[in-house]
């Protein structure tokens, strides 16, 4: 250590900051203008998906709520006709409840569900001034449909959709 | 003694109130967006072009929180202390000159509220005033942290206060006048910074430790005080503490200006030059203005950059370093304008150089005593 180590430390330090003051800072991202882009397997609020056909990829099993380990998920399930067809097979959800207070975006509904209905989407920006508004139905919960005749429920030729479960090609996957 | 005195006295009092009030607001959107620049964020952008306005929507905030006093604190000195600590930090500046006089209406103003022919000795007065604000502030809040942020408080402004003196006095000294106008008038050929950088270099030390600023910031140590003196204070009453701080910060920088940078006057080498305050007037705050953005980048700087100094260590920095390097660099200056004025006038160049040598002394003082506490020898 030499005698003007002190002040040479000291003046580096300031040098150091200096230097961050001239350089633009760029850490910082301007919410609500500009969003920060997410990881492709970012787990934000959950998204209830459609077949192409516009039908719900929900059968209304309630795996999803027995994998839930904050028991946020509330399922009701009912029975499909051909007249009345929400989903493909028996049943489907007619209630479909998700309490965001208790959710803790972990993901295992996602795992559990055998028709990948239930996904995690991108969507983070979950606020609402009552607690009764953090209960989100289904409603909230499904997606759009692709076009306006493929809204359920709607009348389908009879048997059809028998199996609940889609065949998958390959089933070790 | 006519009436139209008085109305020029009350336009400048208002004149320079307001200054430091807008200068305080400002200064706080200043500090955080330069602190934010340093740490690589933002800082506060939203309220207005480049958030500008932050200050107003800050006063609004502070003005409508609740203010709360604690049921056992002695409610006269909690009422009284802010207002103590706030009135000197204004009043202060009524001796600094702020630019030369100019004419108008026939009338000559002057561009300051009162000339003291003491006007040195006011300064050094009225900021040891502020201390019993900070003290009575702890005091009365009947808070242990709050006690002892105020105690700290006194003892380090106390201890800083003999060095301060002193490197008033070697402006004084160099200035043959304790009057502040005197002063910058004389730094027409020269600033004093250069002629005695050691002595401004103390003075920007020990000015940190006056108006509690890191890295003498010990009175409001977050981490060990929670806040210190003004802990139990909220709203406008936590607000005018603020103020003083800021304004204070304000009002220190002009001093160090006046005294070792000119003042109001333009760089020495530009003396006889267009852009001379003997030409324009106006140009005189502008110069001030500058000097003190600038001195305030350096405490806002210094505080980004280093941390808080243990509080016996400041206490030892002030009386075993400080103190004793102030004595022998107002000695060596009072020698050196001597000489001067008896033997050669070239001989005032040797007070920076000899002062520069005291300091080099010093650092190896500190030094070697470092080098023996981490040994652990005696």
């Amino acid at each position: 250590m030499g005698v003007f180590d002190p002040i040479i430390e000291l003046s580096k330090g300031l040098g150091e900051t200096l230097r961050s003051f001239l350089r633009e800072p760029t850490v910082t991202v301007q919410y609500p203008e500009q969003k920060r882009e997410l990881r492709p397997r970012y787990r934000g609020r959950h998204v209830l998906k459609r077949y192409d056909n516009g039908l719900e990829k929900c059968i209304g099993c309630s795996l999803c709520a027995a994998a839930c380990p904050a028991d946020a998920i509330f399922v009701e399930a009912s029975e499909n006709t051909d007249e009345k067809r929400f989903s493909p097979g028996e049943r489907y959800a007619s209630t479909y409840e998700i309490n965001m207070l208790r959710c803790i975006y972990c993901g295992f509904c996602e795992d559990a569900c055998p028709t990948e209905a239930i996904v995690l989407g991108d969507n983070y920006e979950l606020s609402f001034t009552d607690r009764h508004d953090a209960i989100y139905t289904k409603d909230k919960l499904l997606e759009a449909v692709p076009a306006a005749e493929m809204l359920t429920p709607r009348k389908v030729e009879p048997g059809v959709f028998k199996r609940s479960v889609p065949e998958m090609k390959d089933p070790t996957d | 003694m006519d009436w139209t005195t008085w109305v020029e006295w009350i336009v400048k009092g208002f004149a320079l109130c307001l200054i430091l009030l807008t200068g305080f607001a400002y200064l706080t959107w200043y500090e955080r967006r330069a602190l934010a620049r340093i740490q690589v964020r933002v800082g506060p952008n939203r309220a207005g072009p480049q958030g500008l306005l932050q200050p107003i929507a800050d006063a609004v905030k502070l003005i409508f929180k609740e203010e709360l006093t604690p049921a056992k604190v002695y409610k006269a000195v909690f009422f009284i202390a802010p207002i103590l600590t706030v009135v000197p930090s204004l009043v202060i500046a009524a001796v600094i000159p702020l630019g030369e006089k100019f004419n108008l209406f026939g009338r000559e103003i002057t561009l300051y509220v009162a000339d003291i022919n003491v006007g040195a000795l006011y300064l050094t007065s009225i900021a040891s005033i502020a201390v019993y604000g900070i003290v009575l502030a702890g005091w009365s809040s009947n808070n242990k942290y709050a006690m002892m942020g105020g105690i700290r408080s006194s003892a380090q402004m106390i201890s800083y206060e003999l060095s301060l003196g002193l490197s008033f006095v070697i402006a004084i000294l160099l200035g043959n006048s304790m009057n502040l106008i005197d002063i910058v008038n004389a730094q027409r050929d020269m600033w004093f910074a250069v002629i005695q950088p050691v002595g401004a270099l103390i003075f920007l030390i020990v000015v940190l430790a006056e108006v509690n600023r890191a890295p003498f910031d010990m009175p409001e140590a977050e981490q060990e005080l929670t806040a210190g003196y003004h802990s139990e204070y909220s709203g406008m009453k936590f607000a005018l503490f603020f103020m003083a701080e800021y304004q204070k910060m304000i009002v220190v920088s002009m001093i160090a200006a006046t005294l070792f940078f000119g003042g109001y006057r333009e760089f020495w080498f530009l003396k006889d030059t267009f852009f001379s305050v003997d030409r324009f007037w106006w140009l005189g705050p502008i110069y001030l203005m500058l000097k003190v953005v600038v001195l305030l980048f350096f405490m806002i700087w210094i505080r980004a950059t280093w941390p808080r100094i243990r509080y016996d260590r400041l206490m030892a920095f002030g009386w075993k370093v400080l103190l004793p390097l102030t004595l022998a660099v107002a000695f060596i200056t009072a020698a050196g304008i001597l000489l001067a004025q008896e033997v050669n006038p070239l001989l005032i160049w040797g007070v920076p150089l000899v002062s520069i040598f005291a300091f080099l002394f010093t650092v190896i003082f500190i030094y070697r005593d470092l080098r023996r506490k981490s040994h652990g020898r005696i």
